[in-house]
């Protein structure tokens, strides 16, 4: 009863084999090349600036303001700036959205509400950058009133940032094993206890991580910033944080403009004069150099997690 | 004697005898040598099944078998035949070996890096050595189908799935395509239940249903042997029946073996049986002699249940 | 998850026995937190509110003065010239030939890459391969931006012998280098989840790792891979910095890439630089432009979610 139509002779197994080993190299042999390409492409970008930026990294370049004059220019203001709203974005992001990651994760009700809530976190993961500066522009700028300052750029960023931290969040509280929490309730704490207490110290590296590929993401944001109007040409620093009399800590710097390395570096580019590129080039450097520490460093520490996880 | 042991042989009582060839269970119940030392003589087996003694050809033979995972050895000194147009059961307690040694057929252990065989598993006709480091994995996987424990359909249709193999070995033209999956999903004993909905999703199937389904998936491209790897301990009772019946159907075209922890599941089902413990065979035989009159007192054991 | 209120009883003396003013205290404390955690989390439906709210208020005003249907057809953008045109279809025209670029890139070499990564590599390489693309994802989209304009773009004038300064092939391409890595990222992660009892199902039945890749794994991931490329097609359409930079800012209604051109958002950055006062039209077109955008990338996003419901796999 059974055909043997499709058996081939043993034979011809050799040439279908060899064949599909044929294409089967191919294909490993394409991936590769994609990889190739690509780390090709960032060696190229990072030898690019290096060779174009190095000649105008020094220690005047970081202590000076920009100028009309492009070798006297520095990026002292940008990086004042970019310091100053990144402790903001901080601030603000990383309390909302370790709270809303909690609060998704271990309080949330299986109703409606929490799936609006779970909806508008992915939707606003997607939404492109610069419609974050539109909404700051409109609200808080102009609708709230705050005017074109650090606060309002360490609002947007943090706005921004929010979905990174808050899946962060909640991955490290769900790779928690189900018997710390049923530890902890056996012994009688209550929610908040069992969070503050158990769940919060182990969920902290995962925290941490998410939060600095966060901040990694908004040091380099330009458009949203841009757009809430921070001015590309700033000859001075906010008023300090510290000051030698009571109460030694001032907010005015919240309410200064300000502008940031990627800002500066973007207006130096748009320029015609080829020496205002080297400028940029350098201060991409010193960007670039930051975010890869940062990348770096949260890509070691998630590597140490899973170690201590084996 | 169970009924169905003397419904084949006609009722007739059969005696030990110690002959060193392996011969067709089916007409003697003869016992073999142990595995340790064995030397084997190949003889001719009567191609057509007709009811008197005939020696069965070995499809495939075992010699002095090792595997390792990494440095755990699993498989020690393994040598045994598997007959043509049989079905030979590999029972033991868990962890034993018997799947292991079933994926050597198939090189299924090249997926995973680490591991290491040694020794001869030669397949007939053409005698080629399957574990063989000159012999490519994908050629004994073209000669030789399995079917695994937890069913694993494609996530195609029931048509695609049954076609995949075919598909692979270069297979085109649609009627004939069309063909052998009727036959093949006939065979599996599918054919009634899914005609009408080959193009349907293959996931849409009960439990035993999408275990049928791999059956005839593997047996579309006509596979020289048939390798069964716990297929029904994931499956309700009825569906338990009706694969078994399926399997004693398929023994009169495919070499058949079978990995079960279900004793009464070996007797119902085949005709030869090793028995399997820390990586050795311990005894083999024919079916009915390993349970009625092991050699061993750690078959017996095994068998009765004092361990496993 | 329940909330235990009820402390065991205590044997020794010593310890505080649980009085009705200490649990009330802690229940009140406890929904306090809850409360204090769901404002935070709802503070993400505020921003969608939010941003619907600015969007569509003011394009709203926009359009009590400029007819939708113009702003719809009209091949001319010039909104800030004293002849103002208000036609959108220049800046789409430039959004969709640099996004189109950067997927003919970024999709066929994302998904080859990840496959790769799936079912070629081996683990060391792996490990070693995924951060590397991490870091390529971190790269700052202004110095992207640089690189585009200086580097690549002279490069792409050896094979285009007058290439303009600003064309939309170079940040095309970058922009494709930029979402390499998110497209093979969530490719692969839908791909590594698919079970492997599928894979040894087709690999016993005599496929190779092409064919196991393409015939069983790719189709078991199919809504995973979706998202990726719905997620690259969101990233493309809404970056800024790198065609700002490299494209020019020049609105120009052409499927040439060897044009330069103006896209949406570049078109937002060049308002925000300059000095519009709040309230006049040429503000308030940057929000019409905006709420374009917000659309697409949310039709985009409805489009990703309904095709994965569809094909969620269940193995």
């Amino acid at each position: 009863m059974a055909t043997s139509a499709a058996r081939l002779p043993p034979a011809d197994y050799g040439r279908l084999i060899g064949r599909a080993r044929r294409v089967d190299l191919i294909f490993a042999g394409a991936g590769l090349l994609v990889m190739l390409v690509a780390m090709g492409m960032l060696m190229a970008l990072i030898v690019d600036l290096a060779v174009d930026g190095m000649g105008r990294l020094s220690w005047d370049f970081l202590t000076s303001f920009p100028s009309r004059r492009p070798e006297r220019a520095g990026i002292l203001s940008a990086w004042v700036g970019t310091s100053l709203v990144m402790i903001v974005t901080a601030f603000l992001a990383v309390p909302l959205g370790v709270g809303a990651g909690l609060y998704l994760e271990e309080y949330a009700p299986k109703n409606w509400m929490t799936d609006v809530i779970e909806i508008n976190v992915t939707n606003l993961a997607g939404v492109p950058s610069i419609i974050y500066g539109l909404l700051a522009l409109g609200l808080f700028v102009y609708a709230f009133g705050l005017g074109e300052t650090i606060l309002v750029a360490g609002m947007v960023l943090a706005l921004l940032i929010l979905p990174v931290v808050i899946v962060a969040t909640r991955e490290a509280i769900r790779s928690i094993p189900q018997e710390v929490r049923e530890g902890a309730y056996a012994l009688g704490a209550d929610q908040w206890q069992t969070v503050r207490m158990y769940l919060l110290p182990a969920a902290r590296p995962g925290i941490l991580t998410g939060t600095i590929v966060g901040l990694a993401r908004a040091i380099g944001e330009t458009a949203p910033v841009i757009t809430i109007g921070a001015l590309t040409f700033i000859a001075f620093l906010p008023p300090a944080p510290v000051q030698p009399g009571f109460p030694f800590i001032n907010f005015e710097w919240l309410n200064s403009p300000f502008t940031l390395m990627p800002i500066q570096m973007f207006n130096w580019i748009s320029r015609p004069q080829a020496a205002f590129h080297l400028n940029a080039a350098a201060a991409g450097l010193v960007l670039l150099v930051m975010t890869l520490l940062m990348n770096g460093l949260a890509i070691y520490i998630r590597y140490r997690i899973r170690k201590g996880m084996r | 004697m169970s009924i169905r042991q003397a419904q084949r042989s006609g009722g007739v009582e059969v005696e030990a005898r110690e002959v060193e060839a392996p011969e067709r269970a089916e007409r003697l119940a003869v016992p073999m040598a142990e595995p340790k030392g064995l030397t084997q003589q190949r003889t001719q087996a009567a191609a057509a099944p007709e009811p008197r003694a005939e020696p069965a050809k070995p499809k495939v033979e075992i010699r002095n078998l090792n595997f390792w995972y990494g440095d755990f050895q699993a498989l020690k000194d393994i040598s045994i035949p598997v007959g043509e147009r049989q079905v030979t059961a590999l029972i033991g307690p868990s962890g034993c070996g018997k799947s292991t040694f079933l994926r050597c057929f198939n090189r299924m252990h090249d997926l995973y890096p680490g591991n290491r065989y040694q020794g001869e598993i030669l397949l007939y006709p053409d005698g080629i050595n399957l574990v063989d480091r000159r012999t490519d994995p994908m050629l004994p996987r073209l000669r030789i189908g399995m079917v695994f424990q937890k069913p694993n359909p494609f996530p195609k249709s029931i048509y695609e799935n049954v076609a995949a193999g075919l598909r692979i070995r270069g297979v085109r033209r649609k009627s004939l395509i069309d063909d052998k999956i009727e036959l093949a999903l006939k065979q599996a004993s599918l054919w009634d239940e899914v005609k009408d909905r080959l193009g349907t999703s293959a996931y849409e199937l009960s439990g035993g249903q999408q275990q049928r389904l791999c059956i005839a998936r593997t047996l579309a491209p006509d596979p020289e042997v048939l390798l069964l790897d716990e297929p029904t301990s994931a499956l309700d009772p009825i569906s338990t029946a009706r694969i078994e019946e399926l399997v004693d159907g398929l023994r009169e075209q495919y070499t058949i073996v079978i990995v079960t922890h279900n004793m009464q599941q070996a007797a119902r089902v085949s005709q030869r049986t090793a028995f399997f413990h820390l990586g050795r065979i311990v005894e083999w035989n024919d079916t009915e002699l390993i349970f009625t009159n092991p050699k061993e007192s750690m078959t017996q054991d095994y068998i009765t249940g004092r361990f496993g | 998850m329940a909330a235990a209120t009820d402390t065991p009883p205590v044997a020794s003396d010593e310890l505080v026995r649980p009085s009705g003013f200490f649990l009330r205290r802690r229940r009140f404390a406890d929904r306090l937190v809850r409360l204090i955690l769901f404002a935070a989390a709802s503070v993400s439906v505020f921003v969608t509110g939010g941003i619907v709210y600015i969007l569509v208020g003011e394009s709203v005003v926009f359009f009590s003065q400029v007819s939708i249907v113009e702003f719809l057809t009209d091949t001319q953008w010039t909104p800030l010239f004293s002849n103002a045109r208000y036609g959108i279809l220049p800046l789409l025209s430039g959004t969709i030939v640099v996004a189109g670029i950067a997927l003919l890139v970024a999709i066929p070499a994302g998904t080859t890459l990840a496959i790769y990564l799936s079912e070629y590599a081996p683990a060391p390489v792996r490990e070693t391969i995924k951060p590397l693309l991490e870091l390529l994802e971190g790269v700052p989209t202004v110095v992207y931006g640089y690189f585009a304009l200086l580097f690549v773009t002279p490069l792409l004038r050896y094979l285009i012998p007058g290439l303009p300064g600003f064309n939309m092939l170079a940040p095309g391409l970058v922009m494709g280098i930029m979402i390499l890595p998110y497209v093979t990222s969530v490719s692969e992660d839908a791909m590594r989840a698919v079970p492997n009892h599928l894979r040894e199902g087709a690999y016993a039945l005599g496929f190779t790792r092409f064919q196991a890749a393409t015939k069983v794994v790719v189709p078991g991931a199919f809504s995973g891979i979706t998202a990726a490329y719905i997620l690259g097609m969101s990233r493309a359409v809404g970056e800024t910095m790198v065609v700002a930079i490299a494209a020019g800012q020049n609105p120009n209604l052409t499927f040439n890439p060897t044009e330069g051109a103006a896209t949406i958002t570049a078109y937002i950055v060049q308002v925000s630089l300059g000095d519009l006062p709040h309230g006049s039209i040429g503000y308030q077109t940057i929000f019409a432009a905006g709420l374009t955008l917000f659309i697409i990338t949310l039709a985009f996003n409805i489009i990703g979610f309904y095709l994965r419901r569809r094909f969620r796999e269940v193995y």
